[in-house]
């Protein structure tokens, strides 16, 4: 594994990696590191992993219809001058 | 309510386009009967919107009261806002923000309960600054889990689970996609503290998953 970067900096800097506002240098030295270290690769990958899931899921909710009694609450509430 | 909040748009496909013309029409027919005080499109419009509403006030709230209430105060501001609404954007993109903003206002204005702890689901490191928690990997490629229903129900059951603090701001930048700026201003943060917890956020998040999908 790199000694010049450790895992706790890759992945506290990963937001930034993946943005890519590190200074050229810097994204260098977390190539090497990566290169050379298996775990963190996981790591990255499943953080990938992770956003893409939650804008997917979260996304989709399957149908969602609106209850009744809700939208009859609404338009109760607008006429009461809500 | 606080200003509304920039939402980044949505991509449109072919279809809403091919729709676009047709529906831009009814729209604005809709809203003239709205400015006239025509009792019954307060109820088309309702109807119009309502579904795709709940599901953006869902995300934000476990409780589906919660979700109703925040529906109920958006639809109420959007009648009082209604007669300032110029046609500058879409109207389910202006009614989008002020669903986000009457969710966040009442996030804002609830009791939390005591939030959990979330250093727990962050990864652990030996002195030397190298992995302590090295995982096994996931049991399935992240693309194949996007398929797969039951994987994306786990996610919501997950991001559930988030501390409101993390999950909103997760909410707000990755599902949402407001950028850091208008995120920190929706949640009168600094710009610094969103990306911190957008970063636990995830972190806690992936954890939560691996749990859920190691090999």
């Amino acid at each position: 594994m790199s000694e010049s970067v450790t895992c706790k900096q890759l992945i506290d800097f990963l937001d930034d990696y993946e943005a890519g506002t590190l200074p050229p240098p810097t994204r260098a030295e977390f190539e090497r590191h990566l290169s050379e270290c298996p775990p963190c690769v996981g790591y990255l990958k499943s953080y990938r992993g992770t956003i893409a899931l939650a804008k997917r899921s979260a996304g989709s909710c399957g149908e969602v219809k609106m209850p009744e009694e809700l939208v009859a609450a609404i338009l109760k509430a607008r006429r009461a001058g809500g | 309510m606080s200003e509304p909040i920039s939402i980044s748009g949505r991509p449109v496909g072919a279809s809403d386009r091919e729709d676009g013309g047709r529906a831009a029409a009814d729209e604005l027919a809709l809203l003239a009967r709205l400015r006239a005080g025509d009792e019954g499109a307060y109820e088309a419009f309702v109807r119009a919107h309502g579904d795709a509403l709940l599901a953006v006030a869902r995300r934000f709230f476990r409780n589906e009261d919660d979700a109703r209430d925040a529906l109920q105060d958006a639809f109420l501001a959007a009648f009082k806002a209604l007669p300032r609404f110029e046609g500058g954007s879409k109207l389910s993109t202006w009614l989008h923000r002020i669903v986000v903003n009457a969710c966040l206002m009442k996030l804002r204005s609830s009791r939390r309960r005591r939030e959990s702890s979330i250093e727990g689901l962050l990864p652990t490191f030996r002195p030397d600054g190298h992995r302590e928690d090295v995982g096994s990997g996931w049991s399935h490629e992240p693309e194949d889990l996007l398929e797969n229903g039951e994987a994306r129900r786990l996610v919501r059951e997950k991001l559930d689970q988030l501390p409101d603090d993390f999950r909103t701001v997760l909410l707000l930048r990755d599902i949402e996609e407001l950028d850091t700026a208008a995120t920190a201003a929706a949640l009168e943060i600094s710009e610094a503290a969103v990306k911190t917890r957008l970063h636990r956020a995830r972190q806690a998040l992936r954890t939560l998953l691996e749990r859920e999908f190691s090999r």
